[in-house]
Order: structure tokens, then C-alpha cells, then sequence
């Protein structure tokens, strides 16, 4: 009964929103009721879903390479006091800067499209798998420490062994924020690259039909972008309890 | 086996933690170090094990310095690799000094079974209890063989009963391993009943504050003997002149 709670309560919610959509007769420019949402993604199905898959192209390749200079950057950090004294200050730097300042550069200096989409969501999603990555490198107990030390244990052996294994919550963790801002990543710099980018992604169509005054598509393009989000979250916690039952 | 010479060391803090501690330890004893709170006894454990170096004095050997996996180290919190199952974390050592899994699993079991825990190789952390998880700890640390084993409060966060039967099975290991063993604790009744020698200590600065020989017999029923409830009582009376005077007693 709770596992299908969500799912009892969004049917509510959305036979509620037609039925006063209805009864209030609000023009479908202005609120679209659920059926009119319904009725615009079956109009071009197959146009939406290749949006949605260029969205996610970026967005999966944003998530890769943040994942992969994230945890760089991170045992570069806790490799040294220098490169961490280095390195955290620009990376805060770029994590507080706003994408949408930075977007319309990246564009220009980045010439290829898709390259230039993914350098954008790449920045906005490193920084949840960089930081958490950092902490749970740091979290190792100094006792821990001790007991490598006296064995012998040599940098790498403590890495592979005792850091990485104890870090490895705290990346998943961060891995999981990582991915949804990942998408908002790819949405953000598709908006901001507009027809200039890669011109295929959903935020692009989403963009398009609101010039056009599509609302019905825009909550299709919504709706569409939202459950990828949950999908995506979704993937990755099951990662996570997959690899932490597993360790 | 080695000795302390005029030994101190102050962190970077500020803090004094010892001052001018000389300390002989001979092969094959088993010495508390028995002390209040913050009085440096696990500085000095440290310095003995090599973990830090002293501002002043010298901790020197008799003859060769000891070998990594020479010296045991056991520490309040049982520090077992909480992913890796009860054979894995006594393996931990020798992998470390590459030796496979394969040959090291006869000493692994050995080591398990010496500690009453053989059946549970496969067993993670979580699944034991805070007295098995200890007996773990113990295993790891005896499976190098150590010359030299280094105890920091093992058996402060067990229960009575736990720790009544882990102090009577350290020494028959103590015996069965014929190594040095020094154990620091805050507990009179617990270095009455293990110690051959008991060093006490001062507060802090840690400074030794005396040093009584026990020589109780053998065996469990140590705890029953009159001999035993009168070391407590003289441990008891040092440590309480020496906090009065608040000096080396």
C-alpha cells in the first residue's frame, strides 16, 4: 500500500488538475490539462524521445567526465596539503559561479556543439563527486592509519585498501546529486546555447515551442525532462545499495 | 629488549604529554602502564611502536631494531575494516607484505581458532559482537608473531564479563605466544591481574610515578587469591599519594 502511494496520489492530483482545467474551461495556452499534455507528445512522439535522447547523451557524458575529473581531482587532493591548498579554492570558485554567466564563453571558445553542451553540465556536476569524494578520503580514522603504517603499508597499498574502500559511500552519495545536476546541466546549457548549440535537445524543443505559444508541448518537454531526472536518481541509488551490499 | 631513556615529548600544541620517562622493558614480560586519563600513556605506546618520535631522550633496542610486523599493535577500537569479513581483516597483515591468500589461510584459521572465533571467517564486523570483534583485533595482531605487542586500552568499551574472559585468554596467549606485551590501561583491577610489572604514571606531564612487581600465580582463580585484592589495594594507595603529591611518587 505505501509502495503505491506516489503513485495513487499522482493520479489524483492529475485527474484533479482536468477536472478543474475543465470546469474552469482555462484556455489550454494558459494551463493544459493533463489529456492536452497527453495529446501533444502523441502528436510527434517520435520527435520528443530523439530530444530527450540528445538531452541525455550530453548529459550522460557530463556525468562521466565529472565523475572521472572529480575523483581525479579528488585523490590529487588528498594526495598532498600543496595540491589540496591548490585546488579546493578553484573548485569551490567554479562550483559558485553561475553556469548561465559562463555558458555563452564556453560556447564561443568550445567550437563544436555537443563538446561545448557537455563542458557546461560537466561544470555544474563535478563539484557533488569531487567534494564528497574529498571527504571520505579524508574520513579514514587516524587508528586506521596507525595500523597501515606499522604493517608496512605502502601509499598505494593504503589507497587501494583502506581509502578508497572507506570513500566509497561518500562518492556514491555524491555521485547521486551528481547525476540529476548532470541533466539540469545539459537543460541550463542548452537553453543558453539556444539555436547556436546543438539544436536537438529537449530544452531546445522546449524553447521552440514556447516562441510558438505550444504550452501543451512545453509540459510534454516537462514532463518528459522530469521523469528522466527521477530515472536517472533512481538508477543511481540502486547503484548505490547495489555496490555498498557488495564491497 | 629496549629501554626509554629520559624520554619527553610535547606536541605542537604546547601540550607537555611526557617528561623524563626511563623505562627498561625486558623480552617475554607483560607490563601495564597504568595511569589517569590524558597522563601520556598512549604517547608513550606510540613512541614505543615507532608512530612518533620523542623531542627528547631516546628510545633505543637491544640489538636490531625490530622488522615491520615485529611489533603488534592492538588499540581501543578493534580498527577492523568494516567490508571485509573476519578472515580478511586477521589477512590484512600479510597481505600487505604481499603474501597470497592462499598460503596465509592455514595461519589465518589458526589464528581465528586460537581466538575461539574458527567458524567465523566469513562473518563481517556488523555481525559480531563488540567482544568478538576484539578477539579479531587480537588475532590480526598475533598472526605476524610479534616480538613485541602493544595493547592501548583493548578491553575499556567491553562489558565486565567480556572483559573478565578476554583478560584470563590474553594471558594463556601471552604465554602460548612468548612475547612482550605492554598494556596500557586506566584500570587498577585490570593491571592487578594481568601485569608482571605495573608502571604507574602521573598525570600529565606522564611521568613514572613508581613501579610495583606482581607476581600472582597463574590461572583464572588469580582474581579469588588474597594476594590479588592486596596489589589492588597497594596500586590503589600509589596512585593516590601520587595524585595528592602530584609528583613521581
Amino acid at each position: 500500500m505505501i509502495r503505491l502511494a506516489p503513485a495513487f496520489f499522482g493520479l489524483a492530483a492529475l485527474a484533479l488538475w482536468e477536472g478543474l482545467v475543465r470546469a474552469l474551461a482555462v484556455p489550454a495556452y494558459l494551463v493544459p490539462g493533463p489529456l492536452a499534455i497527453l495529446a501533444a507528445f502523441l502528436d510527434d512522439p517520435g520527435g520528443l524521445l530523439a530530444a530527450l535522447a540528445a538531452t541525455l547523451t550530453v548529459t550522460f557524458a557530463a556525468l562521466i567526465a565529472a565523475t572521472l575529473l572529480g575523483v581525479a581531482l579528488a585523490l590529487a587532493v588528498a594526495a598532498t596539503p600543496l595540491l589540496r591548498a591548490a585546488i579546493q579554492p578553484w573548485a569551490v570558485a567554479l562550483q559558485v559561479t553561475p553556469i548561465v554567466a559562463i555558458a555563452p564563453l564556453i560556447i564561443v571558445w568550445v567550437g563544436d556543439p555537443f563538446a561545448a553542451l557537455v563542458v557546461c553540465a560537466t561544470i555544474i556536476a563535478f563539484f557533488p563527486v569531487f567534494s564528497a569524494t574529498t571527504a571520505g578520503l579524508a574520513a579514514v580514522a587516524p587508528e586506521y592509519l596507525d595500523l597501515f603504517r606499522l604493517n608496512g603499508a605502502k601509499t598505494w597499498q593504503t589507497l587501494r585498501l583502506l581509502r578508497l574502500p572507506s570513500a566509497l559511500p561518500y562518492f556514491l552519495a555524491g555521485l547521486r546529486i551528481s547525476g540529476g545536476l548532470a541533466l539540469v546541466g545539459a537543460v541550463v546549457a542548452e537553453f543558453v546555447a539556444g539555436s547556436g548549440g546543438f539544436a536537438t535537445g529537449l530544452a531546445y524543443r522546449l524553447i521552440e515551442a514556447g516562441y510558438r505559444l505550444q504550452i501543451p508541448r512545453m509540459f510534454a518537454c516537462l514532463v518528459l525532462l522530469g521523469a528522466a531526472g527521477l530515472a536517472i536518481n533512481a538508477s543511481l541509488g540502486a547503484l548505490e545499495r547495489w555496490f555498498l551490499a557488495r564491497r | 629488549m629496549l629501554s626509554l631513556e629520559d624520554v619527553g615529548r610535547r606536541f605542537a600544541s604546547g601540550t607537555e604529554a611526557l617528561r623524563g620517562v626511563s623505562l627498561a622493558i625486558a623480552a617475554g614480560d607483560f607490563i601495564a602502564l597504568l595511569g589517569p586519563s590524558g597522563c601520556g600513556k598512549s604517547t608513550l605506546l606510540r613512541l614505543l611502536a615507532g608512530l612518533d618520535r620523542p623531542d627528547h631522550g631516546r628510545v633505543s633496542w637491544r640489538g636490531a631494531p625490530p622488522a615491520s610486523g615485529e611489533i603488534g599493535f592492538v588499540f581501543q577500537d578493534p580498527t577492523l575494516l568494516p567490508w571485509a569479513s573476519a578472515a580478511e581483516n586477521v589477512y590484512l597483515p600479510l597481505r600487505l607484505r604481499g603474501v597470497a591468500l592462499t598460503e596465509a589461510r592455514p595461519r589465518i584459521a589458526e589464528a581465528l581458532a586460537k581466538v575461539g572465533l574458527a567458524g567465523f571467517e566469513t562473518a563481517r564486523p556488523a555481525q559480531l559482537s563488540g567482544g568478538m570483534r576484539m578477539r579479531v583485533s587480537i588475532a590480526r595482531a598475533l598472526l605476524t608473531r610479534p616480538k613485541l605487542l602493544l595493547m592501548d586500552e583493548p578491553f575499556a568499551a567491553l562489558d565486565e564479563f567480556t572483559r573478565h574472559k578476554l583478560q584470563a585468554d590474553l594471558l594463556a596467549w601471552w604465554r602460548d605466544a612468548g612475547c612482550t606485551i605492554v598494556f596500557v590501561t586506566h584500570s587498577i583491577y585490570e593491571a592487578a591481574f594481568l601485569a608482571r610489572r605495573v608502571i604507574l604514571m602521573s598525570a600529565r606531564p606522564g611521568r613514572i610515578a613508581g613501579e610495583i612487581a606482581a607476581d600472582l600465580p597463574a590461572g583464572p582463580a588469580r582474581r579469588l587469591d588474597p594476594a590479588y585484592a592486596a596489589l589492588v589495594a597497594t596500586l590503589t594507595r600509589r596512585l593516590e599519594e601520587s595524585h595528592r603529591q602530584g609528583a613521581p611518587a
